[in-house]
């Protein structure tokens, strides 16, 4: 039942192989300063508020499915299969869902006896949704990560040699682990030694958690690097930045980190490892980084100008809550120079155009470039029908303010309901095509990105008890489509991680083989009251507008569990080297160094 | 869960009528906060389920020759927010850490003393202590939140942030059954169960808790709550505390600690100790240190006891207004 000790878990144990640069032996024996540590991340889950399920109603040999998914195009395929009936017999629809984070994607066993029963029930609606019990103990575990890292530097501070050892569970399926990745985001060092072995328990299995693997390996880097640091004696940021020149990106990295810790006030709070001020409250500062693909998926779109002037703009694609809908609506307005109230936009009903679903954060730049494009085919196709009536030819005209005129000159225009009324009775109807390479040499959207976390913690060394006082997040993501919606991408993200830094964690009994806190009293998550204040800075410049829409979803999720880690490590001095920071592993942790 | 009857009648003479010999028979509805998880949980079915709510005499907060009376259903909200709580801080404290605002409006004052231990081992249908194939699951299993006290069988700990409070300021409740009332110190109330067949609490299933008592007697008094979450979540450990001074120094003392055993926990020795002193950060900390002599931790929960230790010292500096 549990990985925590990996001498242990006997044969359920799976190394996967080592993985060797360089000459880590060697680098080892030069380095001027070496320093050793361990940490773990648990399995935590899903929590999706609304659980997985669905209503199912079998009418005549047509199934409609109401899934809450985040794959409407893809789900109902997959149900296809489970219920042997033709693919096309299904029609999904879903207007609206209340969280998936990576676990809603299959339509699972319960999509399959839901609509068994409906048959069963000569047609019958049937909704079945899991229970919080059920849903908390198999519709979504994140795997966790035990490490045991050596890392050795200059005593200037600059690392030379990374050695980890990590073991994971995501369940009975084992862990895997994409350790290549390590050191995370500082990933080009010469000299690394890499081993990983996946546990497999008796327990649920694994789902994808908003940027699979990422939290942990940016816990696991960020904390070593820290703790290598504090054993150097130097500031966290200084060591940060003496080597950012082996991270992926350094000018940004560079960048981002000097930006979070003006916003934190660096200069202010912080202080070398251990808060030395009186009184059992100490305080402190860490750091964390993320990184994320985010290329967005293929995608198509149909745009529709009917006569009156009303556009429909229809694609198979989903709404976690990420205001997709509003960034579709606000590409087809910018088009066609209207505001986003006069398009009507279509989404979650597999009468659509196909769509990707939302998974990576692929959902923005998949369906902004199918919408885009499929806007400017219909607006030619307009402009086409346009040109002998205004006498302009097609490529001099634009659509802009809700007028269509010829270009820069208001004088020559007519009202967007004017001109669409020369269309007679015949709408104009077009496709548009995310092809993920060809939308890359286009220019439209890109993969990669960076993001820095701060956290500024107080630590109530009598207690144990860790407050949020702020974080802070730096994140880029190229051309941001709308500031508004990206910084509460980026908000949640950072409450998910004060929910995985301080509070959750799946309980197993060893004795009864259950999830003792499958509900919302001890599976705990943060409340308003817990998470500080949040600071949010979307990283845009003209260089990463200049590279195209990126997705977001997954990255700021990434560094906070490590930013938190690393500022509560710096304030009481010591590593609480298991995560969440709860009291007891807090107090342990101060006793230890009592001790020692 | 299962089917049941609903009863709500209008009086107390009515209500109690509708109780039965045994717990199967039928159950109170106060909030409904807890019965109705438990409910959900099968982890009680009652045949008949007797809602007291719209019982008027139940209600409201008042003065009386004793000292306060506080009416059955009350609920949290409105006792933190009566004039008549004023002189009574450690409980005030303890009522506004209960869970959220939603729980604090329908969760009532005898649904807290009455309400079942969170044991996760309880709540997933092992029974009060626990057991498994005769022996509890407690010691060898998840026990970071069990109890330090008390030596088991029985490893829960009291849920209720209430009754430390209570038992501080030397509080009664009454309860009353067809046969008559009976009124039982909240130190008497709360009892630790041998068996498995045995339940913690004193009433019984004809009996209905109608009012808590709290005597006149004026004391400087004050929780301190040790909580992981700041809301939503129930405390790691707390101390409520209440002192008769005499002039700067402590005539007598209670010191109850709460979330670290089957009941309430009286530290009779630090109340001992903290007699004819004055309160400061010293003596605050050796009567702490006191209260927590003797505590039994299990394989996890061993950093209840400094956290009960901190409550006590911080509850103390409270109520001297030296916090
Ligand atoms: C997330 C969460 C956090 C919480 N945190 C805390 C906390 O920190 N501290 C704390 O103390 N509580 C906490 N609670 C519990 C809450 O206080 C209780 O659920 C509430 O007090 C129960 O009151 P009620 O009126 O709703 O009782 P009900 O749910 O109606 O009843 C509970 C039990 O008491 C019996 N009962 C109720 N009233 C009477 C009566 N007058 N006479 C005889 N029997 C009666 C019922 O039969 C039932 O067995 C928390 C609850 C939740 C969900």
């Amino acid at each position: 039942m549990h990985e925590h000790d990996l001498s242990k878990v006997g044969t359920r144990a799976k190394p996967a192989g080592e993985q060797v640069a360089g000459d880590p032996d060697k680098a080892f024996q030069e380095a001027e300063v070496t320093s050793e540590g361990e940490y773990g991340i648990p399995v935590i889950t899903h929590c999706c508020l609304e659980p997985h399920g669905q209503v199912v109603q079998w009418n005549g040999d047509k199934v409609e499915y109401w899934p809450s998914t985040q794959n409407v195009t893809q789900v109902g395929n997959d149900l296809a299969k489970l219920i042997e009936v033709p693919a096309n017999q299904i029609h999904t629809h879903m207007d609206y869902m209340g969280g998936g984070f990576g676990s809603k994607f299959p339509p699972d066993l319960w999509g399959a006896e839901a609509a068994q029963l409906s048959k069963m029930s000569g047609g019958r609606p049937v909704k079945l949704f899991l229970d919080r019990a059920t849903e908390l103990t198999i519709a979504g575990n994140r795997p966790s990560v035990f490490a045991k890292v050596k890392t050795g530097a200059k005593k200037d501070g600059t690392i030379t040699v990374w050695q980890s050892q990590t073991w994971a569970t995501g369940g009975y399926t084992g862990g895997n682990l994409n350790v290549s990745l390590f050191p995370y985001v500082f990933n080009k060092l010469e000299n690394k030694r890499l081993n990983h072995t996946a546990v497999s328990i008796n327990a649920g299995s694994a789902r994808a958690w908003r940027a699979p693997n990422h939290p942990q390996l940016s816990f696991v880097t960020c904390s070593a690097l820290e703790d290598l640091a504090a054993k150097l004696n130097m500031d966290a940021l200084a060591f940060f930045l003496k080597n950012i020149e082996i991270t992926t990106r350094p000018q940004v990295y560079k960048a981002q980190l000097e930006k979070a810790a003006e916003m934190i006030e660096w200069k202010k709070y912080a202080h070398l490892r251990s808060d030395t001020t009186k009184g059992p409250v100490k305080r402190g500062l860490g750091i964390g980084v993320n990184t994320w693909g985010g290329l967005g998926h293929d995608s198509q779109c149909r745009v529709t100008i009917h006569p009156d002037g009303s556009v429909d703009v229809d694609l198979c694609s989903q709404d976690l809550g990420t205001a997709t809908r509003t960034m579709i609506a606000m590409v087809a307005a910018e088009t066609f120079g209207l505001t986003i109230n006069q398009v009507k936009v279509g989404i979650g009903d597999t009468q659509f155009p196909p769509s990707g679903g939302s998974g990576g954060s692929t959902t923005i730049g998949g369906v902004t470039v199918s919408t885009r494009k499929a806007t400017v085919n219909a607006l030619g196709k307009l402009f086409d029908l346009l040109s002998p009536v205004m006498g302009v030819p097609a490529d001099g005209l634009e659509a802009v303010d809700g007028r269509i005129q010829q270009k820069g000159n208001p004088s020559k225009s007519m009202t967007w309901q004017q001109a669409c009324a020369k269309m007679g009775t015949q709408s104009i109807s077009e496709m548009g095509q995310n092809k993920q390479a060809e939308a890359v040499k286009e220019g439209l959207i890109n993969q990669g990105t960076s993001g820095v976390q701060m956290a500024d913690v107080s630590v109530d060394t009598d207690t144990g008890i860790v407050k949020m006082n702020r974080m802070v997040a730096v994140q880029d993501c190229g051309l941001v489509v709308n500031p508004k919606t990206a910084e509460s991408q980026v908000f949640g993200a950072c409450i998910m991680s004060c929910c995985a830094a301080l509070m959750e964690e799946r309980i197993m009994d060893q004795q009864t083989g259950r999830v003792l806190n499958p509900d919302m009293e001890f599976y705990k998550l943060a409340g308003i009251s817990d998470i500080g204040e949040i600071i949010v800075h979307m990283d845009i410049t003209p260089e990463h507008d200049a590279r195209g829409i990126i997705g977001l979803g997954e990255p700021p999720a990434v560094g906070g569990v490590a930013a938190i880690s690393n500022a509560v490590a710096n304030a009481i001095g010591v590593r609480v080297p298991m995560v969440p920071l709860t009291p007891n592993r807090v107090l342990a942790a101060l006793s230890q160094r009592r001790i020692g | 869960m299962e089917r049941f009857e609903y009863a709500s009648p209008a009086t107390l003479k009515e209500a109690t009528a509708l109780l039965g010999s045994s717990w199967s028979d039928a159950q109170v509805l106060a909030g409904g906060t807890d019965l109705i998880s438990l409910m959900k949980e099968y982890l009680v079915s009652p045949k008949r389920v007797v809602n007291i709510k719209s019982i008027g005499e139940l209600g409201g907060i008042s003065k009386t020759g004793a000292g306060v009376r506080i009416g059955a259903t009350v609920t949290f909200d409105e006792l933190s927010a009566h004039p008549l709580m004023r002189d009574y801080p450690s409980l005030v404290t303890a009522a506004l850490g209960v869970a959220s605002p939603q729980i604090r409006n329908m969760g009532t004052v005898g649904g807290d003393l009455c309400q079942r231990p969170r044991c996760w081992y309880y709540r997933g249908g092992y029974g009060l202590l626990a057991m498994k194939d005769g022996k509890s699951l407690v010691p060898d299993g998840e026990n970071r939140y069990h109890a330090i006290f008390g030596g088991g069988p029985a490893y829960f700990v009291s849920p209720s942030s209430l009754g430390p409070a209570l038992v501080a300021l030397g509080a009664q409740v009454k309860l009353v059954s067809p046969s008559g009332s009976r009124t039982v110190g909240v130190d008497q109330f709360f009892v630790i169960p041998k068996s498995d067949t045995e339940r913690e609490t004193a009433i019984q299933s004809d009996e209905i808790l109608t009012e808590i008592l709290i005597p006149a007697a004026r004391t400087k008094n004050a929780t301190y709550e040790v909580r992981h979450k700041d809301a939503l979540d129930w405390p790691l450990a707390t101390a409520s505390v209440a002192l008769k001074m005499n002039g700067s120094k402590v005539g007598s003392a209670r010191v109850v600690l709460g979330h670290v055993a089957p009941t309430p926990w009286p530290a009779a020795a630090a109340e001992k100790a903290l007699a004819g002193k004055s309160i400061d950060e010293a003596t605050a900390e050796e009567a702490a240190a006191i209260a927590v002599d003797g505590a039994q931790p299990l394989s996890q929960n061993g950093y209840k006891v400094q956290l009960a230790k901190v409550a006590v010292k911080r509850a103390l500096l409270e109520a001297a207004g030296k916090a």
